[in-house]
């Protein structure tokens, strides 16, 4: 026996212990189509063009949706990177209809593909339902769309999207920006709009909005260093930071704040009062 | 503290090697102290042979070879735990039943080092639920050497002290096969005790296997309340063996494998459904290897599964998971030198421990998923360190410095764990290196009857895994949550100490004190505005930094040698400790004593012995303690050996502790829950030689 054998072995003790992390970096994939990546959740044809409308989520959701648009010339089989586009999204209720938050609609870098939000208030059904109404000009050309579409609450049925009358009277629509959640602090918006009236829904500044995270399946207990979320004038949202201590159902309280620092709406949670009447939730 | 004449382990003495203790000594001053000292040309080479035995450390003896000493313990298949409660230094800490925690100097794991044959072994339960002391048992011990202060610095850096574990080993003497077989019943819970062990040894070679099975059920207090959720059920294998391969070389190897299932801690929310450690290792000794004496190199690791679960408790607010699993590898290279008055001892050792625990809480709305976070975020920490001791004679009396220096280094390695923590501490870093320092001197001198030895030391910890690192740990005692902090300073140690003994024909009295100073001591301190996790919780704390805490003890230890047969012990210690504002540190000893009659003759044997407690009078509600009421409990036994045939011995051993059936509870007993009522014991061993 020699010890040397027994040193070689410390030593490749050793060497294990100096433990490598791995870092292994995603390879980039090239692809033809620039959104296959997401789902094509509407391909309209009419006017001799085929609209397609993408997005990251399967369905139209209730809440804050982000929506990709393609239109391609059927005769020349080409997606047309020159057109300008407008939506305006309008739900035909059994007593009237309204419209909801949405965006302008921007070319992304990506030159044929354009892109927008929009926020439904509520999922369709039987009776009532969403109709997307596009106004696209290509080449000087102005051409119309109305299309019927299909919004679906969210498949884990979790909260997003607030709509609600301040303590000003006022329509108010809240919805939080898309995000996935972790243990750890999370960074965390929502965007925050007025309803003008049955069609115009102005972002809402300098407000702020107030959260407070809780798990009613554990005590409803919250989470430190949370931060408030205040309105950043770069994208119009509100932004803050939400800490999660671990997976699992959570309900993040609000409270909506006017520029004078007014609650407008929601509550304090406390011992008596379980949770705010303006609420996310999400689950992971 | 090394064992001089007289001790347990083989010391080989050897002559003239000065040259060597010239190297030792180069290396001392390059570490921390500094120290001169002359040893002359003509002392005799055996010197050693006549320095005085400093028994400053205390050894258990837990199983033993000889006959008459296997008849003067009091409970032969006692827990271990039991043997260490019995030690003058050691107190339990109980949860349960089974697995108490041990304290030394009111002071438990995280201000210890606890080992086993040298290796360091961590806990896998983030609610001390396993101390390493459960993942053996006597069935593979030989003894526990229980060190007090910068004395434990031989095992590793500590604040409080240290406990080594001994394994029972053959060793290389021809003494062919032996065979035993153990058995014990304990009538308050009805624990059954089951162990057999086979050994061979010659020469060149041995082994060693043995196993043992305990069972038990719930316990009664006293008063005849049964304690729910305090049954146990365990076992544990191990087998060493060695080979010599010529006159200085040898290569030895151990494995323990231990199992304990259906864990009851009634003093805790939760129980225990599987607690597994697996421990090996393999160690090369050489005698004369580059001039050293006694050189041993060790690679060792072990694997702890802990499995926490509250399934079977009837309601609970919300159901619960809490594994945890600890891995440590190591390695120990030591060397002992003797020359002239000098008898030095040379370490190097190092460790790489990684430590994950989770929770899984079950909601009761069953449409929404469980929840799911780390307790401890896979602490990765690698630990290196080297020991230094010389013990040497001066003129008049005998001098001990030791010194250790280690690097210490964590790393959170689970990204999910580190973003937990960065909840509380966004900038902390994934890793952190930390040294960590002791040193300490002792003198010895006898004046006549009389023996004095005193010491100073100064030493270090790291924070625990818990203390640095732990998410939302529930604390049932003072019913907080725990958050630890990356950021926490090492805990210090400033320690005086001293013991004067007298000694006579019949009688020997002791006084021994030490008083400890920690500047930045770690505890748990409430923060305001934390919401609880745990549902029922009052509030949480973070383990914070104390200016300093403040510790001192003392012991008045006799024994009477009333005739040959008949000896008579009594112990009263008295503790205290209390932080930089005066407020007193949880788990402090009150006054206590314990005094015994050992009656031996021929193959008989009988003891009686008593032990209580004053008045908890210094406690802290902060940390759920109330004012344990004083108690005194009293315990008989009795002991034959049957010699059958030549060489063949059967032992039998009853007892009754607890005579009187008293219910109570003492300041080491979480959450006040009471200790065993009367317990009648016996146990039987049958040995074939
Ligand atoms: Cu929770
Ligand atoms: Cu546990």
């Amino acid at each position: 026996m020699n010890i040397i054998k027994f040193y070689t072995l410390t030593l490749f003790i050793a060497v294990l212990f100096t433990a490598c992390s791995d870092n292994t970096d995603d390879p980039i994939v090239i692809d033809e189509n620039p959104l296959a990546e997401f789902n094509l959740l509407s391909s309209f044809n009419v006017n001799g063009h085929t609209l397609e409308v993408y997005s990251d989520q399967n369905q139209y959701t209730t809440g804050y949706n982000e929506l990709f648009f393609r239109i391609k010339d059927n005769e020349t089989d080409s997606y047309v990177s020159n057109a300008t586009l407008s939506m305006n999204p309008v739900m035909h209720m059994e007593m009237m209809s309204h419209s909801c938050p949405k965006s302008t609609i921007l070319k992304t870098n990506e030159d044929s593909v354009y892109k927008g939000f929009s926020i439904f208030q509520m999922p369709g059904n039987a009776t009532e339902y969403w109709e997307l109404n596009l106004e696209y000009g290509i080449d000087g050309q102005t051409y119309n769309l109305a299309e019927r579409i299909e919004v679906k609450a969210p498949a884990d049925g979790k909260k997003r999207v607030n709509v609600f009358t301040g303590l000003d009277e006022a329509r108010y629509v809240l919805a939080m920006m898309p995000m996935t959640p972790d243990v750890k602090v999370n960074d965390f918006s929502a965007m925050l709009f007025k309803m003008e009236n049955m069609m115009t829904f102005p972002v809402v500044e300098g407000y702020s909005i107030e959260i407070d995270p809780r798990m009613p399946g554990m005590g409803n207990h919250s989470s430190p260093n949370n931060e408030h979320l205040v309105f950043d004038t770069s994208n119009a949202m509100y932004k803050g930071k939400l800490s999660l201590t671990m997976t699992g159902y959570w309900k993040i309280n609000l409270k909506v704040k006017n520029t004078a620092g007014e609650v407008l709406k929601g509550e304090d949670v406390t011992e008596e009062n379980e949770a705010s009447s303006l609420f996310f939730e999400m689950e992971f | 503290m090394k064992f001089h004449k007289g001790c347990l382990p083989e010391q080989v003495t050897k002559g003239h090697q000065n040259k060597k203790v010239s190297v030792i000594w180069s290396a001392l001053v390059l570490m921390v102290f500094t120290f001169t000292n002359v040893y002359g040309q003509t002392e005799n080479p055996f010197a050693t042979d006549s320095i005085l035995t400093v028994q400053l450390d205390e050894v258990i003896l837990i199983k033993s070879r000889m006959p008459e000493d296997y008849q003067k313990q009091a409970k032969p298949l006692a827990s271990i735990d039991d043997y260490l409660e019995k030690s003058h230094k050691v107190n339990m800490m109980k949860r349960g039943a089974y697995a108490w925690e041990p304290m030394i100097n009111s002071m438990t794991s995280e201000r210890l080092t606890v080992t086993i044959d040298g290796m360091r072994i961590f806990s896998a339960c983030t609610d001390k639920m396993d101390p390493i002391t459960s993942y053996v048992d006597v069935s593979n011990l030989h003894y526990a050497k229980v060190t007090s202060g910068q004395e434990g610095a031989e095992l590793g850096s500590t604040i409080g002290g240290g406990i080594d574990l001994q394994l029972d080993k053959s060793g290389f003497e021809n003494r062919g096969w032996r065979t035993s077989f153990e058995s014990g019943f304990e009538a308050n819970n009805m624990q059954r005790i089951l162990g057999s062990e086979i050994n061979y040894s010659n020469e060149s070679s041995y082994i060693d296997a043995d196993v043992i099975y305990r069972k038990a059920e719930n316990y009664t207090a006293g008063g005849g309340e049964e304690v729910a959720f305090s049954q146990f059920e365990k076992y544990n294998l191990s087998a060493n063996g060695g080979i010599q391969l010529d006159e200085e070389e040898s290569i030895e190897a151990s494995f323990i494998y231990d199992e304990a299932r259906n864990v009851g801690y009634p003093a805790l929310p939760m129980d225990v459904s599987l607690a597994r450690g697996i421990i090996g290792s393999a160690e090369y000794k050489n005698q004369g290897f580059m001039g050293l004496d006694d050189f041993k190199s060790k690679l060792y690791f072990n694997t702890i599964t802990h499995m926490m679960d509250d399934s079977q408790r009837p309601d609970v607010p919300i159901r619960m998971d809490m594994p945890g699993w600890s891995d440590t590898y190591g390695f120990i290279n030591q060397a002992q030198l003797e020359a002239g008055k000098h008898s030095v001892q040379l370490k190097w050792d190092g460790f790489y421990n990684r430590s994950l625990a989770e929770m899984t809480m079950y909601p009761n709305d069953p449409n929404q998923i469980p929840m799911f976070m780390l307790t401890w975020p896979d602490v990765r920490t690698l630990n290196t360190g080297i020991y230094l001791e010389d013990e040497f004679e001066l003129k008049e009396g005998q001098l001990n410095l030791g010194a250790r220096i280690a690097y210490q280094g964590f790393r959170v390695a689970d990204e999910f764990g580190l973003n937990s923590l960065r909840i509380f501490y966004p900038d902390l870093e994934a890793s952190q290196t930390r040294f960590l320092k002791s040193i300490s001197a002792r003198y010895y001198r006898k004046l006549g009857d009389f023996e004095v030895s005193s010491g100073v030391s100064f030493g270090e910890r790291a924070p625990s895994v818990s203390e640095g690192f732990g998410f939302y740990l529930f604390n049932s005692f003072d019913n907080h949550d725990y958050i630890g902090d990356p950021n926490l300073k090492n805990e210090q140690s400033y320690e005086i100490n001293g013991k004067l003994s007298w000694e006579s024909n019949k009688v020997n009295v002791s006084l021994n004190g030490n008083y400890f100073h920690m500047p930045n001591f770690i505890i748990g301190e409430i923060t305001q505005g934390l919401s609880t996790m745990t549902i029922g919780a009052a509030g949480v704390k973070t383990y914070t930094n104390l200016e300093y805490a403040t510790q001192y003890n003392a012991t008045l230890e006799s024994k009477w040698n009333v005739s040959s047969n008949l000896i008579c012990n009594a112990v009263v210690g008295y503790h205290r400790g209390f932080d930089n504002d005066g407020r007193n540190l949880p788990f402090i000893s009150p006054l206590a004593y314990s005094a015994s009659l050992e009656y031996a003759k021929k193959s008989f044997t009988a003891a009686f012995r008593l032990s209580g407690a004053a008045d908890q009078v210094n406690f802290n509600p902060e940390f759920g303690e109330d004012r344990t009421a004083a108690y005194t409990v009293f315990s008989v036994n009795m002991g034959k050996t049957f010699k059958l045939g030549n060489q063949n011995f059967m032992y039998t051993k009853i007892g009754v502790e607890n005579l009187f059936d008293t219910w109570y509870s003492t300041f080491t007993d979480w959450a006040n829950i009471p200790r065993m009522g009367r317990n009648i014991y016996a146990t039987l061993t049958y040995n074939i030689n």
